[in-house]
């Protein structure tokens, strides 16, 4: 299969990134060209084989649920581009 | 006092009997930065005026009798590993000016010895590159030759250390990233078996894969840094409950009684023969060191770069959605709707690789290609895990070159991505099946390029590696050689 603009204009859409025309196009090709490569994928047949996620065996890691300090509003604010000393100002939604 | 060729363990032996300070020691490495650091480039932050202070405060634990094996050692850190306060920015635009409010577990511990860090290092963007030519920053010059690439993506953490502009570094390694750039700038480097180091305040790349590790300049001062960081935290749900061990008891002299496996297919087509020959020596040096040679295969090694490339882009398109525009990140304060806010931030922030990666991890993930690519890859990954567990019935580390070639030139692969993801072929592996691999220097070519052999072995078996490279090293001698810078 061929990575065309439109397949690529759509992925972008869905990962929130805006490219102008001219990126498209050398990104639809970049993107054929690794794909191409991935394709020897193909010359393994997966029946009977599991997938691998995660290369450890850890079973659920639990810690007792105990209070502990964390960051104050002040520090997890600090970082944001718009913000009013309470919580992260954006663009009204509704 | 030189600190250009100053191990952590000597520099501890001198600051123990008083020959000097931490404050001189950290003085003496910030002056070689300001010599060598318009040339090599491999720092985004120097935190000069903290590394100063924090060295006082050695001394201070020093002479108090506190303090651990790094008390007043000066380290660079890659600049993907969260420093309280001082700024972190992954090598990207897009968190240019992140500055965050908690250590990573690592730092932690490192502080906790008393080390002191004198600034935050070169990576390609969001540690996604080979050659560190994907730092929104620059590009770091490698100490050897300064026309070709550090390697990647630490590749400021491989330079500083061959530099002279920190004793020892903290990298990460997703690909290769820690192993590949050490073996091009001749120091040595390890990622540790997938969760013996915490990732808790490691900034995300590919979670099943990420692990990170010290780059230093012999195998010595690597199980030192490798004491330090290893061990359960409770912060990382992935990281390992598996006994964390003294591992400089694994610096044993002589190979007897281990086997060393060649792999045939790291020896294919596309292996430079000033690279093979090198590795050879290698082999022969550790033969001679009493270890067994014994040729394996790992018969799927083809196909790694092939699910690496789905694997590591399809986490890293879900890791990198927390760049968004709105709690840390840099934000295009003219879009006007929420959603233009995530576009236009994520497209002004994000470098080519970076959107590269999130594209064909989104298109890997979409609906109908699922089980094309990342249900296949992670088959794939199976099969490259059982690899290993046959090869490790038949030998106890696996011995290979790091990279097909030495370093290339600054901006000869610029148009090429995939022959770059494909110089990656010998060291993706270790990460799909969360091995431990290291680099150690071996040699080099005959225009002066360092190269590496790597090492790798069962999980939790760094050990094994400890000492496989520590008789190497022993075996060739040429840990004392450094740049000529």
């Amino acid at each position: 299969m061929s990575v065309s603009r439109a397949d690529v204009e759509k992925i972008a859409s869905l990962a929130r990134l805006e490219l102008s025309p001219a990126e498209m196009d050398v990104m639809a090709r970049e993107m054929d060209t690794i794909l191409g490569y991935v394709a020897k994928l193909d010359e393994i047949d997966g029946t009977n084989i599991k997938p691998t996620t995660h290369v450890l065996d850890i079973e659920n890691s639990f810690r007792d649920d105990v209070v502990k300090p964390s960051l104050s509003q002040e520090e997890a604010l600090a970082n944001g581009p718009d913000q009013n000393g309470e919580a992260f100002v954006v663009p009204r939604i509704i | 006092m030189d600190v250009t060729t100053l191990t952590i363990h000597a520099a501890k032996e001198s600051l123990d009997k008083g020959e000097m300070t931490s404050v001189e020691l950290t003085q003496g490495v910030l002056d070689r930065i300001d010599t060598v650091e318009p040339q090599v480039q491999a720092f985004i932050t120097r935190t000069s005026e903290e590394a100063l202070a924090r060295a006082a405060e050695a001394d201070g634990m020093r002479k108090r009798g506190e303090g651990g094996a790094l008390c007043g050692i000066p380290l660079g850190i890659k600049d993907v590993i969260c420093t309280k306060g001082i700024r972190t920015t992954a090598g990207s635009k897009i968190i240019e000016n992140f500055v965050p409010p908690y250590d990573a577990s690592v730092m932690g511990k490192l502080y906790a010895q008393g080390a002191v860090c004198v600034g935050k290092l070169s990576m390609d963007e969001f540690a996604m590159g080979s050659g560190n030519e994907n730092c929104a920053f620059g590009t770091p010059h490698n100490p050897w030759s300064l026309e070709h690439i550090c390697g990647g993506s630490s590749g400021g953490s491989a330079a500083s250390v061959a530099a002279g502009q920190c004793l020892a570094s903290l990298g990460s390694d997703t690909g290769g990233s820690i192993r590949q750039p050490a073996s091009h700038c001749g120091v040595v480097g390890i990622k540790p078996t997938y969760g013996r180091v915490s990732r808790f305040g490691l900034l995300a790349f590919a979670s099943s894969l990420d692990q990170i590790g010290p780059l230093t300049r012999d195998v010595t001062d690597a199980a030192i840094m490798l004491n330090c960081l290893g061990g359960h935290d409770p912060k990382d749900s992935t990281s390992s409950r598996a006994e964390h061990e003294d591992y400089t008891t694994g610096l044993i002299s002589g190979m007897k009684g281990l086997t060393i496996g060649v792999p045939s297919e790291y020896f294919g087509a596309g292996l430079a023969p000033e690279v093979d020959k090198v590795i050879r020596n290698g082999i022969a040096v550790l033969q001679d060191a009493g270890a067994e040679v014994k040729e394996i295969s790992l018969p799927h090694t083809e196909y790694g770069v092939a699910a690496y490339y789905i694997i590591a882009p399809a986490e890293a398109s879900s890791n990198l959605a927390r760049y968004d525009g709105i709690r840390y990140t840099h934000r295009d304060m003219d879009a006007d709707s929420l959603l233009d806010v995530y576009r236009c931030s994520r497209s002004q922030g994000f470098g080519k690789e970076v959107k590269r990666r999130i594209l064909l991890g989104t298109y890997a993930l979409s609906s109908g290609y699922y089980d094309a690519y990342y249900k296949k890859a992670s088959q794939v990954r199976t099969l490259i895990v059982e690899d290993y567990r046959n090869a490790f019935k038949e030998c106890d580390v696996i011995v290979s070159p790091v990279t097909p070639t030495p370093a290339w030139k600054i901006g000869e692969k610029d148009s090429d991505p995939l022959s770059v993801y494909l110089s990656d072929l010998l060291t993706i592996p270790a990460n799909l099946a969360g091995v431990p691999g290291m680099s150690v220097p071996c040699g080099f070519s005959p225009d002066g390029l360092p190269i590496g052999m790597q090492l790798q072995a069962a999980h939790f078996a760094e050990k094994t590696l400890l000492q496989t490279g520590f008789n190497l090293e022993q075996g060739l001698g040429i840990q004392g050689k450094r740049p000529p810078l």
